[in-house]
């Protein structure tokens, strides 16, 4: 069992987007304020510091996590994954962001990153998912612009896409 | 700490500090789903997903597989577990008037033993449960479904996934009519009546809405709450009672 003492700063060293990473943590650092202060991924938005909003959500090894309720050392030795990881490419967007543009499925951007992670997630499980399903996945965001019908729209019509690709 | 979607929040908010704090998500040893005769055990690491995606849920527990998709959101039950959430004892959650309806138990383990307790001695009050500052929660033991038997549940929350102001479960035979609510006590709080013929319901439920002394808070007040034991109370006894037949 790995200890770690409150006061002191620990080495730590994750992948995170396909890259390994290494910074020092307090063990009561979260890996939401780790990822922006300590490796300047200000991509990870940080809203109501609770788990609510769902903004600051990430991939822990590739399972949906709110990294404001995960410590930075916990995802030591672990895989973690951004919105970034969505595209290959730097400033290309994938299909799924490409759809949320052309649907206006954002407006402020600020819950956008969380809710790309999570709908990215939920496409993998789900390939070919419901508008309920969608919008109950989406239950789990807020989003103080939209009011979501674009990314429902969006997901709906990137769920499509893919199918289509897969079975042409 | 399994999960951490409920002590975590606490901690940002400074409500708890914690001189200690054991992270046992990466504990492999505690992420099961035993199955035995009589009921299924869910390891202390088992997430919720885990559980909700589970083939034999339906037909193993058909209350959790109905109750789960109801507890926080699919962005959160990917790191929750079910153990976490009994553990924690918050009044309006899912699994503990799961727990309690059904009737399971609670697996404790500390350096000098190990006891299982009872779901109805288990949760004492609102957060509060009988477990000892050395003992965690190393499983819970859900009972399986039995034959003509049926179950229901239903909740009324501000949004999906929002805490419960009112949950309610339900578990019918042909000799027994149980229900629990949840949100409304301090604890989930569970009445049996050997049978409840139709026109019995109505009294009954009344009866029970009132015992259980709901308060007024900011969700809901305490006579919309007990209307809500009431009518959805009386929706899952008869969905339960459709089940059974």
């Amino acid at each position: 069992m790995l200890e770690l003492k409150a006061d002191e700063r620990h080495q730590i060293t994750f992948t995170l987007d396909g890259r390994e990473v290494r910074g020092f943590a307090e063990p009561r650092m979260l890996l939401s304020d780790f990822l922006r202060y300590e490796l300047g991924r200000s991509e990870v938005h940080v809203g109501c510091e609770q788990g609510v909003c769902g903004s600051c959500t990430v991939l822990l090894e590739g399972k949906l996590a709110r990294s404001c309720l995960t410590f930075a050392v916990q995802a030591s030795g672990r895989r973690v994954e951004t919105v970034r990881s969505l595209s290959p490419i730097e400033g290309k967007l994938n299909d799924l962001q490409e759809s949320f543009r052309r649907h206006h499925g954002l407006q402020c951007g600020y819950c956008t990153p969380g809710i790309l992670v999570s709908s990215e997630a939920f496409l993998r499980d789900n390939a070919r998912p419901s508008e309920p399903e969608v919008r109950e996945m989406l239950s789990g965001h807020i989003c103080r612009c939209t009011g979501y019908a674009g990314m429902v729209d969006a997901i709906l019509e990137t769920a499509q896409q893919r199918a289509t690709a897969i079975s042409s | 700490m399994a999960g951490g979607l409920s002590l975590v929040p606490m901690m940002n908010f400074r409500l708890i500090e914690t001189k200690y704090l054991i992270d046992i998500s990466g504990l492999s040893a505690l992420a099961y789903i035993r199955e035995r005769p009589e009921e299924i055990e869910i390891g202390a690491s088992q997430t919720q997903a885990d559980v909700l995606t589970w083939p034999k849920l339906v037909k193993s527990v058909p209350l959790l597989s109905l109750a789960m998709p109801h507890i926080g959101h699919f962005q959160t039950r990917s790191r929750g577990t079910v153990c976490g959430s009994i553990a924690h004892a918050d009044p309006s959650s899912e699994l503990p008037l799961c727990l309690a309806t059904l009737g399971g138990s609670v697996v404790l383990q500390s350096e000098r033993a190990s006891r299982v307790v009872q779901a109805e001695e288990f949760q004492i009050g609102m957060l509060a449960t009988a477990r000892q500052p050395d003992e965690m929660v190393t499983s819970v033991r859900f009972p399986v479904r039995k034959p003509g038997t049926g179950y229901a549940f239903a909740e009324m929350a501000q949004r999906h996934g929002d805490f419960a102001v009112c949950a309610v479960a339900a578990v019918v035979s042909g000799t027994a009519v149980r229900l629990g609510v949840g949100g409304v006590a301090d604890k989930p709080t569970v009445r049996e009546w050997p049978a409840l013929a139709h026109a019995e319901i109505e009294d009954a439920l009344n009866d029970f809405a009132w015992d259980l002394g709901g308060s007024d808070d900011i969700q809901a007040s305490a006579v919309y709450r007990r209307d809500l034991v009431r009518r959805l109370g009386r929706r899952v006894i008869e969905e339960a009672r459709k089940c059974s037949s």
